[in-house]
């Protein structure tokens, strides 16, 4: 199965994300709490691409596309047409340093790390995907 | 959409938050607790009991504080985490930097 939703780059947009992600993974049986991290970590991507790639501009938009098959493998595609920053190489913080330092941001990236089985960043000509997967554990 | 209510109960500053506290809304938790701050206020409860949703921005809220809390002998119990939420607080080990209580009562009596 395939869903996707496109939305303008604006920060109130992240609600409609969310409810999105989580229509979608309900459908699918999949478990509250699973639903609830996973759409956390979309969020987080969002949120990073719709601050830091856009300066929340509501002319620009970002699509997201959700693929799940029938063991389980979630696939979300975030695509964009400018250039995402690449999380995968990203190096965590410490979060005892972040709390030092009394920085409010920097920690979503962490929380899509572990959340997610794996991120992956995917350059094509005329747009960029940032791509996390998670296999679901059937119940 | 966020709400944050702040009223003074005996010796503390209880704050309620309300809603979803995301990019958009973690603005609110941060003024509600610059602004207890700033009244004087060195014992916070803060009531989660409603708190539906929180990312990182939220997150990053509460843990901006907890340098300034421990230099200015400010205390900061958070209680009422719901399941999700405080599954949240986990994944990044929150649990054990910030006092998490399950209830208020707990929450008053470990406030002293």
């Amino acid at each position: 199965m395939k869903y996707s939703y496109k939305v303008p780059c604006t920060k109130e947009k992240l609600r409609d994300i969310r409810s999105f992600v989580k229509e979608v993974l309900d459908k699918h049986g999949i478990s509250e709490v699973d639903v609830s991290t996973l759409v956390l970590a979309i969020d987080e991507v969002c949120a990073n691409v719709i601050i830091h790639g856009h300066s929340c501009n509501p002319k620009d938009s970002i699509e997201l596309e959700i693929k799940i098959d029938k063991s389980q493998n979630l696939e979300f595609d975030i695509i964009d047409t400018v250039d995402l920053f690449d999380i995968a190489t990203y190096q965590e913080p410490k979060i005892e340093d972040v709390i030092k330092q009394q920085k409010k941001g920097g920690i979503g990236l962490i929380l899509v790390k572990r959340i997610m089985d794996d991120i992956e960043i995917i350059r094509l000509p005329k747009k960029n995907i940032c791509r996390l997967t998670k296999k679901i554990e059937l119940t | 959409m966020v709400d944050v209510k702040r009223i003074q109960e005996g010796n503390y500053d209880l704050l309620t938050v309300v809603g979803d506290v995301d990019a958009s809304s973690s603005i609110e938790l941060d003024n509600a607790i610059e602004e207890a701050i700033e009244s004087g206020g060195k014992k916070f409860l803060i009531d989660c009991s409603n708190l539906d949703y929180i990312s990182s921005a939220g997150l990053g809220v509460f843990m901006s504080y907890i340098e300034e809390f421990r230099k200015r002998d400010i205390t900061m119990i958070i209680y009422g985490l719901n399941e999700k939420v405080a599954n949240v607080f986990e994944i990044l080990g929150l649990d054990q930097l910030l006092v998490i209580k399950q209830t208020k009562e707990e929450a008053k009596a470990a406030l002293g």
